[in-house]
């Protein structure tokens, strides 16, 4: 099989350092992630792994360092702002909107890409219905790759956790993002949902081109899926390589296993 | 039916180019495809695969589900004069070894990663398939494998390939002829090998003209595709009657969407087997029991008056006017919706076949006005042998012979049939061809029936479990386990049931109880119970069962040839067969020889007159641990009732119209 070519950083953490109160949550942390790659940022709990990500997509501030997207430098981001640059996100614990249909959950991911104003799309002007058209043609191929057709009216609050999680990944996908940024997409999840998630993350990277920056507990699909694995511990780095420098790292061992002293 | 599949779809594509001749729901929406379109994607395909190297007479396997260009393949294949070898889309990959090097196939068209990775792992095995393509290029962007190519670039190379040779379709397709091999389908064999049935146009096309005839399909029909391709049943509704008739074959999104896309598109022709719309009914009345009081009520009132006016008017019967009246209310209230929620609201005509099906099944989508029907055939026959006309249907019979067909009853009870529609032959198999193929031409079915007084065929069983009574009164009759088996399984009570009687003077039957329906009518009874073993020695248990084995004996009893077959004695089994034990097949078939030497001390209890007895039996849990289950069985005996003569059944049946 050919191998997927590896492009030139897209994104940088330089130096970050976030606290609450007298907690350090990450202490110091830098790293990058290639266009195009899978970057995985793996740890115990507590580690900071979701707190990074959070200073990526702009909902906490860290009190130093700073982060680079496409080469140019933020002192903090705005999570508007951070979505019009093109970084998509899922979450760890869904946030969906219950009540809705997985159609609809998928469609206000295009939130960003309308551009008819409410009044016209109240009114289904003309414009704004054709434009209404092509983003659902966007999210029906998103159903479809996704494989959800047969839920595309269900409410999401009836569909298995699974599935969610799969409508979650869906609505981050229809802003058509650049970086993606995966919060333990497979946490809760059994073997069999556990590999269709693993091939869609490998399916959108592969097929559209998108990085993926992912948080994951579970060692086997981080070791399998990554081109690159950062590792956290108690808010600091302690690794950051391929799977295998990662897997030999002495550090990292003790981390996970814990080490006689 | 003098023509070949490549020329029907020519004939449709010049006389209505326009219409639709398939549709398939993708991205949400219904894409139609014009039978124009349809002759532009087989002359492409056609001239892709012959640039490729199809040759006449060699064969190409299809796998996938059911897609426009699965068909289109079929016949750009057929066009070509090659053969179509359609497999199992779920067979594992082990399975297709045979087929694909028995027919020596290089050619092959993958539906998606999926099919493709498993033609990819048996390459080696199979070293002459040369030519892969794929039709869903999903995950295949880092595929290197020689020979492996999309569809699309298929389409592209005969696409060029057509600017020069605009008639390369219709001069290729006037090559074939009506006698012309135009399929083959490979049916599981229990022992042994699988065995490829070549058909040819002419047997297929003339089945299929024969069925769309008796029905009166037309060109307006809709058909849902959602069964398995190399099934030939599938095979005969969506591909051979679709060109015969001209209808339109609706391709469903996913399989998991084939509910809803069901009810979307509302079929006016439509085949399931028993079991799909055992699993209909179930959900239905799951729903029911779930619905608000005045709902559930409304539900039962009409559902009795459907029961007992439905099957009448269906069977073009006389029906007085206030239960006419009723019936019509009960359509607007409940039948209309419940066919609509079922996506059968256009059914006109619906069959069935495959297994036996239940009598209150039967009924039920009878009665709500949906027709279904039953037929019989297999793959050798190319499907359509018997079918039951509108009028006439019934549960326990599958129909009268149709056009051009002849069958006669062996002297082992057998089933033989003559048939335009018969089998060429076994591929590179004359042995298994001689034992079916007779050199007067008859098929043998190794099916056991019958000819009834209506001129019905009914199936009893399998020729080879056919035994018969020895000594008692019934000496001699015929003694079908399947039939009774099945007739005492149609109870809901009732699980598996294990009948004996073969060289015996009378049948005695072993009998599971269905535990979640017996222990949900034990608890509406408020009748206690420990355990599985408990309830099955309940004497009210026992006398519930006594009287489905009754009402089955003065079924028999009406039947003149099975009238020996009563029950004359049951017992019901402490344990649950199960397949773990060896009791039951993998598929949930009772093995009958290994059950009668295992439970041999019930056997002869049975036969003894015994009226109780005790038994200890090894049972083995699914890890692997064995343990003991030990019971004293009651054994019962079950009135039987003197058989109802032809004559007299005439007179009843006068004296009940009277």
């Amino acid at each position: 099989m050919a191998t997927k070519k590896i492009g030139d950083v897209i994104l940088a953490v330089h130096n970050i350092s976030l606290s609450f109160g007298g907690v350090k949550a990450l202490t110091d942390i830098s790293f990058d992630v290639r266009e195009h790659e899978i970057r995985s940022i793996i740890g115990p709990n507590g580690a900071g792994k979701s707190s990074m990500l959070n200073c990526i997509n702009g909902v906490y501030t860290p009190q130093q360092g700073s982060i680079t997207f496409r080469g140019k430098e933020f002192k903090h981001m705005d999570s508007h702002q951070v979505a019009t640059m093109g970084i998509g996100r899922t979450f760890q614990n869904l946030a969906l909107f219950k009540g809705m249909s997985v159609l609809d959950n998928i469609m206000s991911g295009r939130n960003l890409k309308i551009k008819s104003n409410l009044l016209m799309q109240a009114l289904r002007i003309g414009p704004a219905q054709r434009e209404e058209f092509q983003h659902r043609e966007a999210v029906e191929r998103i159903i479809d790759f996704l494989e959800i057709q047969a839920y595309r009216k269900t409410p999401v609050g009836q569909l298995p956790y699974g599935l969610q999680k799969r409508v979650d990944l869906g609505r981050a996908l229809a802003m058509e993002p650049q970086v993606l940024l995966l919060d333990e997409p497979m946490a809760g999840m059994n073997v069999e949902e556990k590999q269709d998630m693993c091939r869609f993350v490998l399916d959108v990277n592969d097929e559209f081109g998108t990085t993926v920056v992912l948080i994951e507990h579970d060692m086997g699909v981080v070791m399998d899926i990554s081109d690159r694995v950062v590792v956290l511990d108690y808010g600091k780095k302690i690794g950051d390589g391929t799977p295998d420098e990662v897997r030999n790292n002495e550090e990292v061992i003790s981390a996970y296993l814990g080490t006689s002293h | 039916m003098q023509t070949t599949f490549p020329q029907l779809l020519l004939q449709h594509a010049s006389s209505r180019p326009t219409a639709a001749a398939m549709r398939e729901k993708e991205y949400g929406i219904w894409q139609s495809l014009s039978w124009a379109d349809m002759a532009t994607m087989v002359q492409h395909l056609a001239a892709g695969l012959h640039q490729a190297g199809l040759c006449r007479g060699e064969h190409m396997v299809v796998v996938g589900a059911n897609r426009p260009r699965l068909y289109a393949t079929m016949l750009a294949v057929q066009a070509l004069g090659a053969i179509p070898i359609p497999l199992y889309q779920d067979a594992a990959a082990l399975e297709c070894i045979f087929p694909i090097n028995n027919a020596d196939v290089r050619f092959a068209f993958a539906e998606d990663q999926e099919q493709v990775d498993k033609l990819l792992e048996i390459r080696e095995q199979c070293p002459q398939l040369a030519h892969l393509f794929f039709d869903d290029p999903r995950g295949m962007r880092n595929y290197d494998e020689p020979g492996l190519a999309s569809v699309d670039e298929l389409l592209a190379s005969g696409k060029a390939f057509s600017v020069m040779h605009p008639d390369f379709l219709s001069t290729e397709a006037a090559k074939a002829k009506p006698d012309d091999v135009a399929a083959m389908f490979f049916t599981s064999g229990t022992t042994g090998n699988p065995k490829g049935v070549v058909h040819t146009h002419n047997s297929l096309l003339n089945r299929a003209k024969a069925g769309a005839d008796f029905d009166k399909l037309t060109g307006a029909d809709e058909v849902l595709a959602y069964l398995p391709p190399a099934w030939i049943g599938q095979n005969i509704f969506s591909y051979a009657q679709w060109l015969v008739s001209g209808y339109v074959v609706n391709c469903p999104e996913s399989a998991a969407t084939v509910t809803i896309d069901l009810k979307e598109i509302g079929p006016t022709y439509y085949f399931a087997p028993p079991r799909v719309f055992e699993g209909l009914l179930t959900s239905v009345m799951i729903r029911m029991e779930d619905a608000g009081t005045l709902k559930r009520g409304m539900f039962h009132y009409f559902m009795d008056v459907a029961k007992r006016v439905g099957p009448a008017l269906m069977d073009g019967k006389d029906v007085g006017l206030m239960d006419r009246m009723l019936y019509s209310l009960g359509n607007g209230l409940v039948y209309g919706p419940l066919r609509n929620n079922l996506g059968f609201s256009r059914v006109r005509v619906a069959y069935t076949a495959g297994e036996a099906i239940g009598p209150d099944l039967f009924t039920f989508y009878r009665s709500i006005g949906i027709n279904l029907k039953q037929l019989y055939g297999s793959t050798e026959t190319a499907v359509f042998v018997c079918l039951q006309p509108d009028h006439e249907a019934r549960a326990d019979t599958v129909g009268v012979p149709c056009v051009g067909v002849e069958i006669k009853v062996a002297d082992n009870g057998e089933i033989l049939v003559k048939s335009p529609g018969l089998l060429k032959e076994y591929f590179k198999n004359p042995e298994a061809t001689a034992e079916v193929l007779s050199a007067d031409g008859w098929y043998h079915t190794s099916d056991a029936g019958f000819i009834d007084a209506h001129g019905h065929l009914k199936i009893i069983d399998r020729v080879k479990d056919v035994g018969r009574i020895k000594g008692g009164a019934n000496d001699g009759a015929m003694f079908a386990p399947k039939y009774v088996e099945n007739k005492l399984k149609f109870f809901s009570h009732i699980k598996e049931v294990v009948a004996y009687g073969d060289g015996r003077e009378k049948v005695c039957v072993m009998i599971n109880i269905d535990f979640d329906a017996v222990g949900n009518w034990a608890e509406r009874r408020n009748l206690p119970y420990a355990g599985y073993t408990d309830l099955a020695q309940k004497s009210e248990v026992y006398q519930l069962i006594k009287e489905c084995v009754e009402k089955v004996n003065a079924d028999l009893s009406a039947d003149t040839m099975l009238a020996g077959s009563q029950v004359s004695r049951f017992l019901v089994l402490h344990k649950e067969l199960d397949a773990d034990d060896g009791e039951l097949t993998r598929t949930n078939k009772v093995r009958r020889g290994f059950i009668a030497e295992k439970y041999d001390v019930l056997i002869d209890a049975l036969y003894g007159g015994k009226t109780s007895q005790f038994i200890e039996t090894v049972v083995k849990f699914e890890d692997g641990r064995t343990g003991r289950v030990s019971a004293t069985l009651r054994l019962d005996d079950a009135r039987t009732f003197t058989p109802v003569k032809a004559s007299d059944q005439l007179r009843t049946g006068l004296a009940r119209a009277a």
